[in-house]
């Protein structure tokens, strides 16, 4: 119990401790007070992090016990905090990445009164919190409430301008796409509780819980965790919440959206790989859901005009690529993608962000164009972000891409044909959106061109961090075929990993395929990023014929909001309308009404007997005794 | 005597003072039928009593038929008290409406 790590309580407590100063003090504090009081805050988990990482680096892993949270005969959940190589690693990414994020707010979200501005900065600090509480839980109740706690804070700052009613309804729309998602990790939950009785991932994955797990059982766990990465994850069929969580403010978007929430399902999937190595059944359905949606979305970012919609889009084909890699067990590569995938994503969207905020508020890539003279740091961090996604070597993308990529080849050829086409497909509409934005001539109006100006520094500087570490990121994980003992994040995480490399079944490539297909995504993804640079360098908005066929489908994303309305909304709108005029109106109204009726007929009509004769009183008493007598007569014989 | 001649005098009175109840306004005269019904049943008690007291059950105990007279007696009280009773109730409607017509006592009524 003296191991240093039992202070990893610290790490999440600060952010709880800036989220209560800024959100209790919103009044009194001024903007520079709650900007830096929440940026500290963040600051000092990731100083913690860090060191938490060195000392897991050095071999020190720990369950910090705290207290026991509940106990209810055999079954125990104690509070407690698991500190090992996978959960080090993401607790370095949202405390460094959400540093950064918050550094950038403070000059983004300036326009802001100061009251709101300290109300974001203390769910941004909320949301740390619970996404630190979600990735530090020592067993799947503790995250649980970070996942619970992180979809809220989504909620809130998704309706952080919530005077504006379609905000609003995207903010209703990503809790309630996410309680679906929730609503299966649950029963998940309560399924595993009801066969082995525990919580703690130390004790589910033993040896003797796994035993007394059938291959239903674990089938039905998985797949209903799964549901639940669906939902936080942005899956299909529940993804059509992420691109309107665009409404949020874009740090928002790029801190929650894009960089760490949403990676949520990756952390527990990955957490819990043992369970989905055991069970193929659902690693092929997540392999082909994530290459679905990866598809899918990609197709849909081809054809949208608005910055942060093709982002959200590329975001969804991304996180597609992380389930893919769950799903052909290449754990590390997923994990590793989420890394590579925090930084370049995290960097386009506070990129994207930078030129609205130069842009006045306007998100349509029509009316921009030409931005690269006027933003130059902004266009070149952009730049080194855009061929990082697209997976050019040797920025980080490349390297996390192909492992996916070689694990989805060594699982099946067409797995991986696909999976090529997507990101030939990421190429495509990334330098779509980078030549819309940045290169030709400015589309938008005068005023607009007046006031074109770089960011200032502390917009900036994340940009920069960020770009770096979206140009090196990539180098902690080189293949062996180029380096031998390359890949130190895989020689870091081996050790969470190692159960489910034991069970699972191992498909090695050669070397020589893996230089071929590495090759050949490579090419295809330069050829699909030069052409798309080519046809939008010079796009002109004047000559765009409206869409038709297939374009036309994917400017409307598949209709698939037109699809969830008519199966499900509208169905759930007309049962509604059923219950309200018929069974309420008419059943339950008419039963309690008919009471009375029935009640107030009844006595009108009982009335009469009351005469006030004194004879007809008495007759009846006689009437009523001799019947007493007949009756009598017939009970006794 | 037949126990039989009682039960047929008993019954007679008694289905006068019903019919009388039933048919007659004049408070007093439906007064003196709910008498006549009564004493009906106090012959009924009487005449049972006496058949009884022949019976073996009678004889084991000696209080087993005289139970029964007695009774007549307390009724006989007690409807005294009730003649008191009902009179002055007569009287006070009397007094009241100037009537004995007990179909006029449907002021209550409405």
């Amino acid at each position: 119990m003296n191991n240093v790590l039992q202070i990893v309580w610290l790490i999440p407590f600060l952010p709880l401790l800036g989220f209560l100063i800024t959100g209790l003090f919103r009044n009194n504090l001024s903007k520079g007070a709650s900007g830096f009081i929440a940026s500290a805050a963040i600051f000092g988990s990731f100083a913690l992090s860090l060191f938490v990482f060195f000392l897991v680096k050095a071999g020190n892993t720990h369950v910090a016990h705290y207290f026991n949270l509940l106990k209810i005969e055999s079954l125990t959940v104690p509070f407690e905090f698991k500190i090992d190589q996978l959960s080090t690693l993401f607790l370095l990414i949202i405390t460094g990445v959400g540093f950064l994020i918050h550094v950038y707010s403070t000059s983004y979200m300036h326009d802001e009164d100061s009251k709101d501005f300290s109300k974001y900065f203390s769910y941004l600090n909320l949301f740390v919190f619970s996404m630190l509480l979600l990735v530090m839980g020592g067993n799947y109740v503790i995250m649980f409430f970070g996942w619970e706690g992180v979809g809220l804070c989504s909620y809130l700052l998704i309706g952080y301008w919530f005077k504006n009613n379609d905000y609003t309804n995207a903010a209703k729309k990503a809790f309630i796409m996410n309680r679906i998602g929730d609503l299966g990790f649950l029963l998940g939950l309560f399924w595993l509780i009801s066969i082995i009785g525990t919580v703690s991932y130390d004790e589910v994955f033993s040896a003797a819980s796994l035993a007394k797990l059938s291959t239903t059982d674990i089938t039905g766990i998985t797949l209903l965790f799964f549901i639940g990465a669906c939902g936080k994850s942005a899956q299909i069929p529940l993804y059509t919440w992420l691109p309107d969580a665009m409404a949020g403010p874009t740090p928002v978007s790029a801190l929650i959206h894009a960089a760490t929430m949403v990676t949520a399902g990756i952390y527990m999937i990955a957490r819990s790989n043992v369970l989905y190595t055991m069970a193929p059944a659902t690693q092929n359905v997540v392999a082909i859901i994530g290459l679905t949606t990866a598809i899918v979305a990609a197709t849909i970012a081809i054809k949208q005009n608005d910055i942060k919609k093709v982002l959200a889009y590329s975001t969804v084909s991304q996180l597609g690529y992380m389930f893919l890699g769950l799903g052909v067990g290449a754990y590390t590569g997923a994990v590793f993608h989420v890394m590579t995938h925090a930084f370049f994503k995290a960097l386009l969207f506070l990129g994207a962000g930078s030129v609205i905020h130069a842009m006045g508020g306007e998100q349509d890539m029509r009316n921009m164009g030409g931005l690269k003279k006027y933003m130059s740091i902004t266009n070149m961090t952009f730049l080194l972000g855009c061929i990082a996604i697209s997976g050019m070597p040797p920025f980080s993308g490349f390297f996390s891409k192909d492992e996916i990529l070689a694990g989805a080849f060594a699982k099946s050829p067409l797995l991986w044909g696909i999976g090529v086409v997507g990101a030939m497909m990421t190429a495509f509409y990334m330098f779509r959106l980078y030549a819309m934005t940045f290169l030709g001539k400015f589309r938008g109006t005068h005023e607009q061109e007046h006031h074109l100006h770089e960011s200032p520094k502390a917009i900036t500087f994340p940009l920069i961090i960020l770009a770096i570490l979206a140009v090196v990121g990539g180098w902690v994980g080189i293949p062996e075929i180029f380096m031998h003992g390359g890949h130190k994040l895989e020689a870091f995480l081996e050790p969470v990993f190692t159960q489910s490399n034991a069970i699972a079944v191992k498909h090695e490539i050669s070397h020589n395929t893996e230089f071929l297909i590495m090759g050949i995504s490579v090419i295809l993804s330069l050829l699909s990023l030069l052409f798309g640079l080519k046809i939008f360098s010079n796009y002109k908005y004047e000559n765009e014929a409206p869409a038709t066929g297939i374009a036309r489908v994917l400017e409307n994303k598949w209709y698939v909001d037109e699809i969830y309305d008519k199966i499900i909304t509208q169905p759930l709108k007309s049962l509604a309308a059923f219950f309200d005029n018929v069974v309420e109106k008419k059943g339950i109204d008419g039963l309690v009404n008919g009471t009375g009726k029935f009640v107030n007929y009844g006595s009108r009509q009982l009335r009469w007997l009351q005469s006030g004769q004194v004879g007809a009183y008495i007759l009846l008493m006689v009437i009523g005794m001799l019947l007493l007598f007949i009756i009598q007569l017939f009970i006794k014989n | 005597m037949d126990i039989k001649a009682y039960i047929a005098l008993s019954l007679t009175l008694f289905t006068i003072g019903i019919v009388g109840v039933l048919t007659r306004r004049n408070a007093i005269i439906v007064f003196m039928c709910v008498e006549v019904m009564l004493n009906a049943v106090n012959l009924l008690l009487v005449a049972f009593s006496n058949m009884h007291a022949a019976s073996t059950a009678a004889k084991a105990l000696p209080t087993f038929a005289s139970d029964a007279q007695i009774f007549v007696f307390f009724i006989m009280i007690v409807a005294a008290a009730e003649v008191s009773v009902g009179l002055s109730i007569i009287v006070m409607l009397y007094r009241n409406t100037h009537s004995i017509d007990v179909n006029f006592l449907n002021r209550l009524k409405n």
